[in-house]
């Protein structure tokens, strides 16, 4: 057991109050205390996501994610429903390139159910064959299901042109053939060998007493043993030499134009001066993937939107700079107004960009982009699974004490350096560009309306 | 059990409802403004117009140019969103605290002073007109509009909410500006502010800044009777180049103000809500595998709102995920929720209160939903016991009442052909 002040939180005004903790078998605890609601949030994080992915496997850590929900050996399929509802919770899981996260959210006094939940998905998940068959077919219809919209399909298909070698390139739900022909032993294989204690992080937040949920976690996750862990070789992307262009041509109403730029990965110096540049680009998203979906950005005074949607060409723009492991994309998303050529957009757009890159950006603007940014980081604050989330992302990425470096990181950003990583980054030859050009109208008057 | 809200609420002279309630735990404020002036008050024949007025309202008052607008609430962090729904148009932003008077000024400036200015309009006009354009090649949101066309005839449920290209097109400044002169006054806005402010002091803030609004109480929405349909009707969408088919499936209800609104929801929960969409999740979901997502939504509204079950299933799946929520909706007509079930879903529901009252915009949402409704001050500590005194014949009764597959309306939008039946 840890000595009593061990457990103790530093209280250092600049530091957050969070226990921190390693078990025996290598599984990263982080407690914090948070007593404002009579409520807990769990997360359970794992160093595994779609860039882990071999050939013929893309898609595998997403649907290992969908079979983690479908029993273990000590709660059976038709038990998996209950557990929390009973104390009024909610449980879901994501997955996306670097990592697989699980979470639920009750009252406090579902802690003990929720980690009893999280070390049984740890250890004994059951992967029936005939749940994986089930579960197949769910995620290829959720696959379908996003394929619907036009800007999700040309993401796909820029995201595997602009990077080549990296696996980031291939989406995280993976490519249909793989979900085709994957096995039941593929699934299996792959849960055993990335769910283990070592390549994970448990993160509780809440209305709960450190010193009691530490030993309750001890009680539950000590008897799973570590593991080694395969060693994963990944090819890092090679330089851009030229632009890269795809074209997706289909029936449609609407018009999409994407570009991306080969962004740094989270932890490199670069990252904190392209998050300002983006904010002055399309307004500050801030830095929870959790909770960034859920309030657009502010962006009326932003590049892009003042030129792009106020000039009448685009009907929305949206950025995206995501923290990752390794480098990703800088992403830049528009929606073309009806009637608008496609050509005509993208160039307005290339031209904004240029711009930046030839005149660096204004103090005002600056000044905006980081009061923009420091507000995300108490907006996306506001509840104990959002507290909890960002703990698990950021040790998942790198360590959880970014959060505690990401104010005075963004307060040191400075004109000039936006305006190198403008110049650095949003280069001609780095950039790719998709276009969705709907072909035709879709019929959609109606087919058979008849009483029966 | 969590302590209770104790918001505070305050009529103002000219009608403003005021609702405040304290929450400090981030330095952080909710603002929430909601009006009574949704789709149901378009003017016939023009759908749409709540849709263009909540896109243009905040571009521009009569001292306020859209660029200072635009400049005040970017500087601060603050995204403004105006939302509209069938019933009601809502204002809504999160604002750090030591910004809050000033973004107060904004909405109450937006709310009684837009000027709707001609170059504004234009643009958000064809923002708009891109959004039904979206819509048309959405299966989702095609599903979900035909099956109110099917539900509501006659009704204004049963018009396409954001209207038409070509009914946006023909609305004019003066349209939204006449559309505002008669739905937007005191006696129809209610304000609520929640977080890191003082409530008394807050509710003088709204007083300051909207006390001398005048404008005449609007009449109230006349609205057709909604009649249960009699015969089972299907529509099929083809749209042959998307990968997936959506379905819309559904009935008409009962107001939120019906006594046995509580019977239906849990009846509905079981159905369709409960863990991963309740008995439809089990069955079309876990059991077959047919759909990533399968769920039910109850919206008893001011008018019998409908009963929805959606489902994203691919083409070859289509009949067979019609016939499987045929089947759990006529189990759930004849058996009712079983006593553990019932169980079951009043546990989460009441267990789930605090999650709700979380943060500060899920409190703002929460009051303007008790006030809208009518539900009182102390609706949050009533509702566990509104829940648990749902009999299962009660909840059964609600199920008998509404869940017909003989009376169901069917929609399909998909790449599916039109031989359904």
């Amino acid at each position: 057991m840890p000595s009593r002040s061990g457990l103790e939180p530093a209280s250092n005004a600049s530091t957050l109050p969070v226990v921190e903790h390693t078990l025996d078998n290598g599984l990263k605890v982080l407690i914090r205390e948070v007593h404002t609601a009579p409520l807990a949030s769990v997360w359970c994080w794992y160093r595994v996501g779609s860039k882990d992915e071999g050939p013929g496997l893309t898609g595998v850590s997403h649907w290992c994610e969908h079979m983690n929900f479908r029993g273990t050996t000590r709660i059976p399929r038709e038990a998996v429903k209950g557990i929390i509802e009973q104390f009024g919770g909610f449980w879901n899981g994501y997955t996306w390139i670097d990592q697989t996260a699980y979470v639920e959210t009750a009252s406090a006094d579902a802690l003990d159910r929720m980690l009893f939940i999280e070390a049984e998905r740890m250890a004994h998940c059951l992967y029936h064959p005939d749940d994986c068959e089930a579960e197949r077919t769910v995620i290829i219809s959720e696959l379908q299901g996003g394929e619907n919209d036009p800007d999700e399909l040309l993401d796909h298909e820029l995201t595997a042109a602009a990077l080549r070698a990296h696996p980031y390139r291939h989406p995280t739900i993976g490519w249909l053939p793989d979900l085709q022909s994957m096995t039941r032993d593929d699934l299996y294989g792959y849960y055993r060998r990335f769910y283990v204690p070592n390549n994970a992080t448990l993160v509780v937040v809440g209305d709960v007493d450190a010193r009691d949920a530490l030993a309750l976690i001890r009680r539950h996750f000590d008897p799973i043993p570590r593991s080694d862990l395969p060693r994963r070789a990944i090819t890092r992307e090679p330089d851009h030499v030229g632009e890269r262009r795809v074209t997706i041509a289909r029936p449609g109403t609407t018009g999409y134009v994407k570009l991306a730029f080969p962004a740094p990965a989270f932890t490199e110096l670069d990252f904190y001066p392209l998050l300002v540049l983006d904010a002055v680009l399309t307004g500050a998203k801030g830095l929870s993937l959790w909770a960034s979906f859920r309030t657009p950005a502010p962006q009326r005074r932003a590049r892009l939107y003042r030129a792009l949607v106020d000039g009448g060409l685009a009907a929305s723009v949206q950025g995206a700079l995501l923290p990752t492991e390794h480098p990703f994309l800088y992403s830049i998303s528009l929606t073309a107004s009806d009637g608008i050529e496609l050509a005509r957009l993208e160039n307005a757009a290339l031209e904004a960009l240029a711009r930046v890159r030839r005149e660096g950006v204004t103090d005002a603007e600056l000044v905006r982009a980081k009061k923009q940014l420091f507000a995300r980081l108490v907006f996306e604050n506001d509840s104990v699974t959002n507290v909890a989330h960002q703990l698990g992302y950021f040790e998942t990425l790198a360590s959880w004490r970014a959060l505690e470096s990401m104010r005075p990181s963004i307060e040191a950003v400075t004109a000039a350096d936006v305006g190198r990583v403008a110049g650095e980054y949003l280069a001609d030859t780095r950039r790719s560009i998709g276009w969705f050009a709907p072909t035709t109208v879709p019929a959609t008057e109606e087919g058979g309306e008849a009483p029966e | 059990m969590p302590s209770s809200l104790a918001p505070v609420r305050r009529v103002l002279d000219h009608g403003v409802i005021v609702l405040a309630a304290a929450s400090p735990a981030t330095p952080a404020v909710a603002i929430n403004a909601t009006v009574q002036a949704g789709g149901v008050f378009d003017p016939p024949g023009l759908p749409g117009v709540a849709h263009l007025v909540a896109r243009v309202l905040d571009r521009g008052t009569a001292t306020r140019p859209a660029e200072r607008i635009a400049e005040d609430l970017d500087d601060r962090g603050v995204t403004l969103s105006i939302s509209v729904n069938r019933h009601v148009l809502t204002l809504a932003c999160t604002c750090l605290s030591e910004d809050f008077e000033a973004v107060l000024a904004i909405v109450g400036d937006v709310l009684e002073h837009p000027v709707f200015p001609g170059e504004q309009v234009a643009l958000r006009r064809a923002e708009l007109v891109t959004a039904i354009r979206q819509d048309e090649d959405s299966p989702a949101a095609m599903a979900g509009e035909g099956l109110l066309r099917l539900l509501y005839p006659g009704h204004p449920y049963a018009v396409r909410p954001r209207g038409t290209v070509e009914s946006v097109s023909r609305t004019s400044n003066e349209d939204l500006r006449a559309f505002h002169r008669a739905r937007f006054a005191p006696s129809a806005l209610s304000l609520a502010v929640v977080g890191d402010v003082e409530p008394s002091w807050a509710v003088e803030q709204v007083e300051r800044i909207l006390g001398r609004w005048s404008a005449p109480a609007p009449s109230p929405p006349d609205l057709p009777p909604v009649a249960r349909p009699s015969a089972r009707q299907r529509l099929v969408l083809p749209m042959m180049d998307k990968a997936q088919a959506d379905v819309a499936y559904g009935f008409t209800t009962i107001t939120r103000s019906d006594p046995e609104y509580y019977a239906y929801w849990l009846m509905n929960h079981v159905l369709g809500q409960y863990a991963l969409g309740g008995r439809l999740g089990d069955s079309i979901r876990e059991r077959q595998g047919m759909a990533y997502y399968v769920f039910s939504a109850l919206d008893a509204n001011v008018v019998p709102g409908p009963l929805v079950v959606r489902a994203g299933v691919s083409p070859g799946n289509v009949d067979r995920a019609i016939a499987s929520i045929d089947e759990e909706v006529a189990a759930m007509a004849r058996e009712g929720p079983t006593a553990q079930e019932l169980e079951a879903s009043k546990r989460y529901l009441v267990g789930s209160l605090p999650r709700a009252l979380e943060t500060n915009p899920g409190i703002a949402s929460f009051l303007q939903m008790v006030e809208l409704f009518d539900l009182g001050l102390d609706y949050d500590r009533r509702l566990p016991d509104l829940l648990e005194r749902v009999t299962r014949e009660e909840a059964h009764a609600a199920a008998r009442r509404v869940l017909d597959p003989g009376r169901a309306a069917v929609v399909v939008a998909g790449p599916y052909g039109d031989r359904l039946g």
